[in-house]
């Protein structure tokens, strides 16, 4: 076991965060007056019966793999990107107004700008906290979380404004998007689209990065040993720009694919938290671009399961915000077996 | 403009300011001590749902006040375990404890949603509605808008004039220092942290039993993070965070008021204004580095483990 402990570590403490969490799930199910394992059943098992939940799993865990990532990459250089709401908001805002714009003229080229001007829009608005950041020394926490109520609020003024689709009976929503700005589904009959392809790639492409360019060896040096980081010549500011860039423009990435593939449309609700949920995903993958897959998906099934739990048990979706939170709490409790050996000392006496 | 109307917006700018008061002194006071808590948006939601229940079942709002401050203190004391404790990061722990508040909150409100009760003021002035039009506007300074105004300089005179504000500073600077002394490190960092809890669990009842007496869904919308942003705007002194406060709450009512005066925004873009204008006070103050470096307590966010 002393052995094994270095490498089942990082694994050890994200399982047991999940063991944890389902039995707080279960008191809190109980404690709702429901049959906790048939609660827990129709969270975690239920959803995954068929080819279809397999494929509402994917396309939920699309968005929260891509904005984890690159939430991940920042943590790593100790740059906290906790407005990754915004840019998916203002990724989705920037890309429909493209797809509102070019797609009636249709074309090959409409939906690869639509992506493009998505990933433009989700980095211009990380672009701005780390503009923020490194020239006036505003603290990218604050800024990025602030920037995410901004970008909502203006989605809501633009789909009842300006966006407004004019024969939609005044309903605050935008025109449905022309066949050309949508994105292919992946197979038919499913609703996950080409987008799943994007957020796969972004593991490799993360990994690579983190562990085999002098880009990712800079950013952990950064992130790790800050002191060290200024003497060998790394810029800090660099780092803050590269990473709020990364993480917007992924994040926006994902706002886009929302809007064009499963919405197909601009209106004022269109993420149920995935940016904020990326955060959970990067932690609990460990911030390694392989552990958020695992990650992403189990909190796509959290997303499904408290889907289902609304229809069958009645509870209200905010069930699965609870889950989530206690997630994460138990995560950071259970590092402590990462980080340190705890041991059992007896108290001695003072003196 | 008459008077009414002055009165009006003056009274309303200090009823917008009092749960960033509140929160904000409670955050205020735990930074000092040297723990940087991100979860003041989950206290305040916590509390506002767990006030705004309490108040309806006991049918009384001072218990729904208590109960209020118990929960946020309780959400803090998770807080404090985890980081504390465990010496888990701040950063995250605060996070997470935002993100449980969120969901605790929305569930735990769901059958309260969009049930009116009388507010605070009312409730201490039965006769609220039957007063002159001037009177009542300095009714509706009810008695937690009294504790957001003397607050401030209660805390500002523990902090700098009293011995055990002495030793919270102390252990907020340098906790290996203070450690030395023999004061008990985590056990004042921890008080402080249940302090920032409670406050903030007053604060996020203020808005659910006084500023608009229901309950809905994430109601606190932000104010939690702009309370965290004021106690940075306020270099960390209680009396300043009192004034950006109540510059925060006029922004915030000069945008209702816009409308009235004759700029038409739509309701979406007003609602842009606080944050705006967080971000911009954020700026203003941040760029300063040595003033925030000078003022920052040293040891803000950084775990402490007693050496064996």
């Amino acid at each position: 076991m002393a052995v094994l402990a270095p490498v089942l570590a990082p694994v050890l403490a994200p399982v047991l965060a999940v063991v944890l969490a389902a039995l707080g799930a279960a008191l809190l199910f109980a404690a709702l007056g429901r049959d906790p394992l048939a609660c827990l059943h129709t969270l975690f098992i239920a959803p995954l019966a068929d080819r279809n939940g397999w494929s509402e799993l994917a396309l939920k865990a699309t968005p929260l793999l891509l904005c984890a990532i690159g939430i991940a990459v920042g943590v790593r250089a100790n740059v906290w990107n906790i407005g990754a709401e915004g840019q998916f908001t203002m990724g989705a805002i920037a890309g429909g107004a493209t797809a509102l714009v070019l797609g009636p003229a249709g074309g090959w080229y409409v939906l690869p700008l639509v992506l493009l001007a998505g990933i433009a829009g989700g980095a211009a608005w990380g672009g701005v906290a780390a503009l923020l950041r490194t020239r006036f020394n505003a603290h990218e926490i604050l800024v990025t979380l602030m920037l995410s109520y901004v970008a909502i609020q203006v989605l809501g003024w633009l789909v009842r404004g300006p966006m407004q689709d004019p024969e939609g009976f005044n309903f605050p929503q935008s025109r449905l998007f022309d066949p050309s700005a949508l994105l292919p589904a992946l197979f038919e009959g499913g609703r996950v689209t080409v987008a799943a392809v994007f957020a796969v790639l972004t593991v490799p492409l993360g990994a690579l990065l983190l562990g085999r360019t002098v880009m990712g060896y800079r950013l952990r040096v950064v992130g790790l040993a800050p002191g060290a980081a200024r003497y060998a010549g790394f810029s800090e500011r660099g780092a803050v720009w590269f990473c709020l860039l990364l993480s917007g423009g992924l994040a926006g990435l994902a706002g886009i694919c929302e809007v064009a593939g499963p919405i197909g449309q601009l209106m004022p609700s269109i993420s149920p938290g995935y940016g904020f949920a990326g955060i959970i995903v990067a932690f609990l993958g460990r911030l390694q671009p392989v552990g958020i897959v695992f990650a992403s998906l189990l909190m796509a099934l959290l997303y499904l399961g408290g889907e289902s739990l609304q229809i069958t048990q009645q509870l209200p979706l905010a069930a699965t915000g609870v889950i989530q939170g206690m997630l994460l709490l138990f995560l950071l409790a259970a590092d402590v077996l990462t980080l340190y050996r705890p041991r059992w000392v007896r108290r001695r006496a003072h003196g | 403009m008459d008077e009414v109307m002055i009165a009006a917006l003056l009274v309303a700018t200090l009823r917008a300011a009092a749960p960033l008061v509140l929160a904000g002194l409670g955050e205020l006071v735990c930074e000092r001590a040297g723990v940087l808590n991100l979860g003041v948006e989950g206290m305040m939601l916590v509390g506002a749902v767990v006030g705004f229940a309490a108040t309806i079942t006991t049918g009384s709002v001072w218990l729904g006040l208590v109960a209020a401050m118990l929960a946020g203190a309780a959400m803090a004391g998770v807080f404090a375990v985890l980081t504390l404790g465990l010496a888990a990061n701040q950063v995250a722990s605060g996070l997470a404890l935002t993100i449980f508040g969120v969901g605790f909150s929305a569930l735990f409100g769901a059958p309260y949603q969009g049930h009116p009760i009388p507010g605070l003021a009312s409730v201490v002035f039965p006769d609220l509605s039957r007063a002159a039009p001037l009177v009542q506007q300095v009714l509706l300074i009810d008695p937690l808008v009294w504790l957001a105004l003397a607050a401030p300089f209660v805390v500002a005179r523990f902090l700098d004039r009293s011995r055990p504000g002495l030793i919270l500073r102390a252990v907020g600077e340098s906790h290996e220092v203070a450690h030395a002394l023999g004061y008990k490190v985590l056990r004042i960092r921890t008080l402080a942290t249940l302090f920032g809890g409670a406050m903030a669990g007053l604060g996020g009842a203020y808005l659910s039993l006084a500023y608009t007496p229901m309950w809905t869904e994430n109601m606190v919308s932000g104010r939690g993070w702009i309370a965290l942003a004021l106690v940075v705007f306020s270099t960390w002194k209680p009396v300043m965070l009192a004034l950006g406060a109540f510059l925060f709450g006029f922004v915030t009512i000069a945008g209702f008021q816009a409308e009235a005066w004759g700029i038409p925004l739509a309701p979406n873009l007003l609602a842009t204004l606080p944050y705006l204008a967080t971000i911009l006070v954020l700026v203003l103050i941040s760029r300063d580095t040595l003033r925030l470096k000078l003022n920052a307590p040293a040891a803000l966010g950084k775990p402490f483990h007693p050496a064996g």
